[in-house]
């Protein structure tokens, strides 16, 4: 018995020359929020479809609690997987009632009971008589939520979620479904291409690029340790120096900075610009170019005194900074990666 | 040294979901698509075969009736005809869709109403009406100039047609958003451009679809042209059939009819599938173009004239052939026999049909693949086929090897059926190509198999265009004459027969007493049809 609630194993789909999933292979923990995060065209919606059972495959396996639903011997068609999904324009049924929308998947005797139920957790109670296009998006989404939760799957799968509402309804938005999801107890799959989304609502990350995933782990730690360059502005901004060890330390145009790694290693150092702190001091070698205040915190262009290069740094909206100060430069945090031989 | 990486994501292309890779259509969709499609494709490929023995005197006959002034001739018509009720039908649903010309109800239903009249009716009224001795002349004593041959089959047949074209495009106005139409607007583009921009390339495979029917319809007329005396090829194929003791020359010409069908729905494949969107019915009512001065003398004066010309006259001449018979005292009873058929027959065709519809149209577009487009491609040549060919190949066919069902009420409706599924495969795959496949992936995902989502999702959402189908095959059926002439049960007739067999004979007040009928009985489907569109814009 594993603690996974899905299993995907080497998953290959191609259409026509291109290749969607390239070894694509994923384990979703029972109870988890996971989220699918990479640019368009990564393969992340035909994931979501594979394990559905929407999307036949080349090759690869997948299981549900341990029950393989999809290998070279079987194809277990969607309505059999108990996979809940949420598309992406929510796909309501537009003839049929929000009630009767919810309650679709549900079979037995406590049909009513369970479609009050859903609608409660949603916080849509007494909206069950309408019809899909008498509710606003974020009702509509809601709903769409509710319906795929109604039959009680293992899993609930969301495609883009959010990408149908404007800024501030998508932030509340966001943190609904999670409150409603951790409160259902469900596992949940969410795909998305926005990776602020992504750090924000999930449990677990993983990042696809190219149709496979490249790294995958907390938010907090795929953010401050990717695994590579891509990954590394995938998620944000960084800036990336090259270098080499020298006593201790790897000297840069910036900041010394401090390693184990042993002396005259190559290496890569990646920096978020909120771990670069900029102190104003008369001497300072540094000069600020410009600043944009963002009221939480502000971005300070600084160009450097060795070469002339700038960079950015994010600080507290505490500082007092403004265009033509000389500035220190101090490096919070740093990730130094050798370099490959 | 330093170095600052401004292309941080590696641009890929983005891949399209594609539905045609995604999953394998069930079987008994195409069971039950290849039910009514096989038996009629079965009795053509038997006709097919039949060419092979074809006598030397059909090759020689091909060549002395010049057979290449025949397809030109036929060709002319057909192009004709088809630009006419193109301009027409879709010019009459955008005023009525997009303008704020009054009593739009009203013109509306007069505007769809010469798809009840029948093109032979139109020839027949258009002939006896004009002329020294026409209807006109014998009662006002003024004498408009005779009607006949290829000006008359061009009025006759794009008076037929139009409808087709306008229902169509009425159906497909209804649910573009307005909001594009009005962005164009806003940006300053006039009416005509918006239309051509905006609103034309959206309906573009909603006039495909009408176009196609007006100039298959067209292609396959027997009736009108041959009242009005013009040489097309059904013409021809039926001098050449009919007291014959060989029959091979007619289906040596069927063959060559049938390969210009092919080449007409080939070039509508051609230029179609661009322009096929997902769109939503819109949530609110467009704003209207304001009719003012000339403009709406223009759009009146439009819709008018087609109006008079395709309904008022033809319903006046046809109400007087009667009024005169009444007073001379010739017999105008109602012809009950022929009515209860004509029911019985257009009813049992159109529910055939729209259940047959629905395997077909789902696989074509959910499931598209060449094997699809193959079906699609038959269902349309069966469509396209003249009448009189495919009645002469299934008596050929079932006398031979089904002779118990040979004239029967299942054969006569399975080929009523089977001839017209076009017309309901068209209206309705113009309604599920609207239909998001995300809903029918979200009944899946629910708990429900293909065939309970196909119940309970795709068959409710794309019912709008099934119903029009459905009526448009009803109505299409009353009219139909020489597969009813064939292939009846002995006993069964129909008004269509009825008003052919009279007016053939010249007996006006007769023919004119069926076909008032036959218009009235057509006139509730096509108002159901009418009233539909506007419906869904209104709400």
């Amino acid at each position: 018995m594993s603690d996974h609630v899905i299993s995907v194993r080497d998953v290959t789909v191609t259409f026509g020359e291109a290749k969607a999933l390239d070894r694509f292979s994923l384990d979703v923990p029972t109870g988890s929020l996971l989220a699918l995060v990479g640019p368009s065209g990564c393969g992340k919606t035909t994931a979501l479809r594979v394990i559905a059972g929407f999307q036949d495959v080349d090759t690869g396996s997948v299981s549900i609690r341990d029950t393989p639903v999809l290998d070279g011997k079987v194809n277990v068609p969607p309505e059999k997987r108990r996979v809940g999904m949420v598309f992406q324009e929510y796909a309501l049924f537009p003839h049929i009632s929000v009630a009767e929308n919810v309650g679709y998947g549900v079979r037995g005797s406590d049909r009513v009971h369970r479609v009050d139920e859903v609608l409660e957790l949603v916080g849509l109670s007494g909206h069950g008589s309408r019809f899909p296009h008498e509710l606003s998006g974020g009702e509509q989404q809601r709903v769409a939520l509710a319906r795929a939760l109604a039959p009680g799957p293992d899993v609930v799968l969301l495609d883009e979620p959010f990408s149908n509402l404007d800024a501030p309804k998508r932030e509340r938005m966001r943190r609904e479904i999670k409150e409603i999801i951790r409160a259902a107890g469900v596992t949940a799959v969410l795909v998305t291409h926005d990776q602020a989304e992504a750090l924000a609502i999930a449990d677990i990350v993983a990042v696809m690029h190219e149709g496979a995933i490249v790294q995958i782990g907390k938010p907090d730690a795929v953010y401050r340790v990717p695994v590579n360059r891509w990954v590394a502005h995938f998620l944000g901004d960084a800036l990336i120096l090259s270098g080499t060890v020298e006593s201790g330390s790897i000297p840069t145009s910036i900041a010394e900075i401090e390693t184990d790694l042993s002396d005259g290693t190559d290496v890569t150092v990646m920096i978020r610009p909120e771990w670069i702190s900029p102190t104003v001091s008369p001497t300072g070698t540094h000069r600020v170019v410009d600043t944009e205040f963002y009221g939480h915190d502000q971005r300070v262009e600084i160009e450097l005194a060795e070469s002339a290069d700038r960079v950015e740094a994010l600080v507290s909206s505490l500082h007092a900074i403004h265009v033509g100060d000389t500035v220190d430069l101090e490096v919070l945090d740093a990730v130094v990666y050798p370099k490959a031989r | 040294m330093i170095d600052i990486d401004p292309n941080a994501l590696p641009q890929t292309d983005p891949i399209r979901r594609s539905r045609v890779s995604a999953a394998k259509a069930p079987w008994w969709l195409w069971v039950a698509s290849l039910l009514i499609v096989l038996p009629l494709g079965l009795a053509i490929v038997a006709l097919l075969v039949r060419v092979l023995d074809a006598t030397d005197s059909a090759w020689s006959t091909l060549l002395s009736i010049r057979t290449l002034e025949l397809v030109w001739r036929s060709f002319a018509l057909t192009a004709l005809v088809t630009m006419a009720a193109t301009a027409i039908g879709v010019a009459g649903a955008w005023i009525l869709a997009r303008t704020d010309i009054g009593f739009k109800r009203m013109w509306g239903v007069a505007f769809a109403l010469p798809l009840v009249i029948p093109s032979y009716v139109i020839a027949m009224v258009l002939v006896s009406s004009s002329g020294p001795r026409g209807l006109v002349a014998q009662l006002v004593g003024f004498e408009i100039p005779r009607l006949t041959g290829f000006p008359g089959a061009w009025v006759a047949l794009t008076l037929a047609t139009y409808p087709y074209v306008y229902l169509i495009t009425a159906a497909s106005i209804g649910r573009i958003d307005p909001a594009l139409e009005e962005a164009a607007r806003g940006l300053g583009a006039s009416p005509w451009r918006v239309f051509r921009t905006v609103v034309l390339p959206q309906l573009r495979p909603a006039v495909g679809a009408g176009a196609l029917l007006a100039a298959l319809y067209t292609l396959s007329d027997f009736g009108a042209v041959s009242l009005m005396r013009f040489d097309a090829f059904t013409r021809v194929i039926y001098a050449q059939y009919s007291g014959r003791i060989d029959r091979s020359p007619a289906i040596v010409l069927s063959i060559v009819l049938i390969l210009f069908a092919s080449v007409i729905i080939w070039a509508e494949r051609r230029t179609s599938g661009r322009g096929t969107t997902f769109s939503s019915t819109p949530n609110r009512p467009p704003a209207l173009h304001r009719l003012r001065g000339a403009k709406h003398v223009l759009a009146v004066a439009g819709l008018g004239t087609v109006v008079v010309i395709g309904t008022v006259i033809p319903i006046g001449v046809l109400t007087t052939w009667v009024a005169r018979g009444a007073y001379h005292g010739a017999d105008i009873s109602v012809p009950w026999n022929a009515v209860v058929g004509s029911l019985t027959g257009g009813s049992l065709a159109a529910l055939v049909a729209m259940v047959f519809t629905v395997p077909i149209v789902v696989l074509a577009v959910r499931y598209a693949s060449k094997r699809t487009m193959l079906l699609e491609r038959s269902v349309f040549v069966i469509f396209s086929l003249p009448h009189i060919t495919i009645a002469i190949a299934v008596v050929a066919f079932t006398i031979r090897w089904a002779r118990p069902v040979y004239q029967t009420m299942f054969v006569l409706v399975t080929v009523y059926a089977g001839m017209f599924i076009a017309q309901s495969t068209s209206a309705a795959k113009a309604s599920l190509l609207q239909v998001d496949p995300a809903v029918e992936d979200a009944s899946r995902s629910l708990g429900r198999g293909p065939f309970a989502t196909l119940m309970r999702v795709t068959v409710p959402l794309m019912a709008k265009g099934l119903l029009a189908g459905g009526a448009l095959v009803f109505v299409t059926t009353l009219k139909e004459l020489p597969v009813t002439l064939l292939l009846s049960p002995p006993g069964f007739s129909t008004l269509a027969v009825r008003v052919w067999a009279a007016a053939d004979e010249l007996l006006y007040t007769r023919a004119a007493t069926a076909a008032l009928i036959l218009i009235a009985m057509s006139v509730l489907p096509v108002y159901f049809l009418s009233i539909k569109p506007k419906a869904v814009v209104e709400r």
